[in-house]
């Protein structure tokens, strides 16, 4: 109900974000109108070159490949890698907000939470259904979460500790998965740029909330305006972190630009979301933690510090402030909830076969 | 008939509190769906109880908005029936609260919404769609539970012999609701015994009926609910959210 209602491009806090991502559906459109390269002819017999020839032509054309085209084994195995990572993070992604729920300020504010936290896991459905075309089963990837053979995003691993925190998610977590969102939805896989225009457009409405949590903090007693900027301060280098290592550092990129998975580096992304995140800090009369950032009139953007790259590193292996619990959290509802499972597939048995008998 | 602060506030509380107890629920459930259904059931639930506690507000023309209603009352003011705030316990125990609060709640709505008052009428008439919709669900959770494997039997008999008793609450006559419960009891009755005999499930024996919650004397549970809800907003007296 939340997830549709966003109004005018021009009100969101992600400025026109919103129309890279319907400009992104039209584009999907029309190619989908075009003519394909390779379209009517006989692959049955192609050799591997060939199959690789037409997948380049397809790529090279901002066609879509498509769960039935050919694809490279490394193609495949990549995107599997970058959807489920994904798509575990929509679900981990609950937890911390989740943790609010109970305690929320007003009921509008708790209503609002409630549907955002629904939202994320209907982003995690869609996603798992993305990255089930590509030849693997929800069930895999969740138990590859569980064992911690394949990761989530690292921002997950930070509490949140009072309820400005859920506005801070909601305007730089959020602010920051949009950003680096949006070129993912003209990714050259269909499946993937279909999800990704749903989850932006869902995710664009979720920084709004998380824009005016805050907006009303800071505008509201010293003791909200205090509770805001602590939690400004405490997010913001996390956020940037989630734009992955810097470019000299990144093990997938170049790959990834080539296939047109990725559409820009890290450091490309993180400069757009620092740009846009000091003019909406400004509104918000909030100071973004940085003594350090200044416009540079002769980049045309902001000079900023990087996040921790070390801090990073330690919070994807494993030893950040949460992870164990989010992780033990998870596993604890999946167990809890075998029997659950256990007894809806039983079920399901017997009825099918209360359904076969009389045709016996 | 013109409908009392006090029974608006009973319709209120049974949502909220219900509303509370389901969001518990937010990505511990046992499968990402049920995640997704039972935070929707919450959402409605409190929906219904931001509507009831507004009107109830401006009945009583005190100047009490939904959130003070909800935020600055004490155990001893709610009226919630005690049904809504036992522990959620596990999967089992949660379906059967949400069975027999849907099962109340659908006709009750249903009535409501022919009532004389225009505006309970209103919030009637949206909300009865919704009980249908959380009555499929608990009964279909039921069914499933109840005829999906023995152990899954077993927590489902155990869950609805564990929440029974608080039943009879929701049924006390009150002649002078707008309402009255008791005349709710043989469609919730006959709700129920056909979900459970679906479900392979036994309805157990009318006994102890615990109750009390309408006059504010509530189970020990619902003092360390509202303390974890209320607990940011008392932190600030007077702050906007």
């Amino acid at each position: 109900m939340y997830g549709n209602d966003f109004s005018d491009a021009s009100d969101e806090p992600a400025g026109g974000l919103i129309d890279q991502v319907e400009a992104a559906e039209a584009a999907l459109r029309a190619a989908a109108t075009q003519a394909r390269p390779g379209a009517g002819v006989d692959l049955s017999e192609a050799s591997e070159s060939d199959l690789d020839y037409y997948f380049t032509a397809v790529i090279e054309a901002d066609q879509k490949i498509e769960p039935r085209d050919w694809m490279p084994d490394s193609y495949r195995k990549t995107l599997i890698r970058q959807i489920a990572q994904h798509a575990h993070s929509e679900i981990i992604g609950m937890q911390p907000e989740g943790n609010w729920i109970s305690r929320a300020p007003s009921l509008k504010r708790k209503a609002i939470l409630l549907a955002k936290v629904q939202d994320e896991a209907g982003h995690g459905l869609y996603l798992y259904a993305a990255a089930e075309t590509l030849g693997i089963s929800r069930d895999e990837l969740v138990d590859m979460l569980l064992e911690g053979r394949q990761k989530y995003s690292s921002i997950f691993n930070y509490p949140t500790l009072t309820w400005a925190d859920v506005g801070a998610i909601g305007w730089l977590v959020d602010g920051a998965a949009i950003v680096n969102q949006v070129p993912l939805c003209r990714c050259s896989y269909g499946p993937y740029a279909r999800a990704m225009i749903r989850v932006c457009k869902e995710e664009s409405f979720h920084q709004r909330q998380g824009y005016e949590i805050l907006h009303t903090l800071s505008h509201g007693t010293p003791d909200q305006q205090a509770m805001a900027q602590d939690a400004v301060d405490r997010w913001w280098y996390p956020s940037l972190a989630m734009f992955g290592p810097p470019d000299t550092d990144s093990t997938h990129s170049a790959q990834s630009m080539a296939w047109k998975i990725k559409r820009f580096s890290n450091d490309e992304l993180r400069q757009r979301f620092v740009d846009m995140c000091v003019q909406q800090a400004g509104f918000l009369g909030l100071r973004l933690p940085d003594p350090d950032l200044r416009w540079n009139e002769q980049r045309q953007a902001h000079d900023y510090t990087q996040p921790d790259y070390a801090e990073l590193m330690r919070v994807i292996k494993g030893d950040g402030p949460c992870n164990r619990q989010r992780i033990d959290h998870r596993r604890r509802a999946h167990t809890d909830g075998a029997w659950v499972r256990a007894a809806a597939t039983a079920y399901a048995a017997k009825r099918a076969a209360r359904t076969l008998e009389p045709a016996q | 008939m013109s409908v009392s602060v006090e029974h608006l506030l009973r319709l209120g509380d049974d949502a909220l509190v219900a509303a509370q107890r389901l969001g518990e629920w937010a990505a511990a459930a046992p499968e990402m769906e049920e995640d997704i259904a039972l935070a929707n059931i919450a959402l409605d639930q409190l929906g219904a109880a931001r509507l009831l506690l507004s009107y109830a507000g401006e009945r009583e023309g005190a100047g009490r908005d939904e959130d003070a209603l909800a935020y600055l009352r004490d155990d001893r003011q709610y009226r919630n029936c005690l049904l809504v705030e036992l522990p959620n316990g596990d999967f089992a125990v949660t379906m059967a609260k949400l069975l027999f609060l849907a099962a109340y709640q659908l006709p009750l709505y249903t009535a409501l919404s022919r009532c004389g008052d225009e505006r309970l009428a209103a919030i009637g008439d949206k909300a009865r769609k919704e009980s249908a919709y959380h009555l499929d669900h608990a009964s279909l959770w039921t069914v499933r539970l109840g005829d999906g494997t023995d152990e899954s039997h077993h927590r489902m008999q155990a869950a609805i012999d564990q929440v029974w008793p608080y039943t009879h609450e929701l049924c006390a006559a009150d002649p002078e609701a707008p309402v009255d419960p008791s005349s709710l009891r043989p469609a919730f009755m006959a709700t129920v015994d056909a979900v459970l005999t679906e479900a392979t499930l036994v309805r157990p024996a009318d006994g102890w009926a615990p109750s009390g919650g309408r006059s504010g004397v509530h189970t020990e549970h619902l003092s360390y609910l509202l303390a974890e809800m209320q607990v940011l907003h008392r932190a600030h007296p007077g702050a906007r959210w």
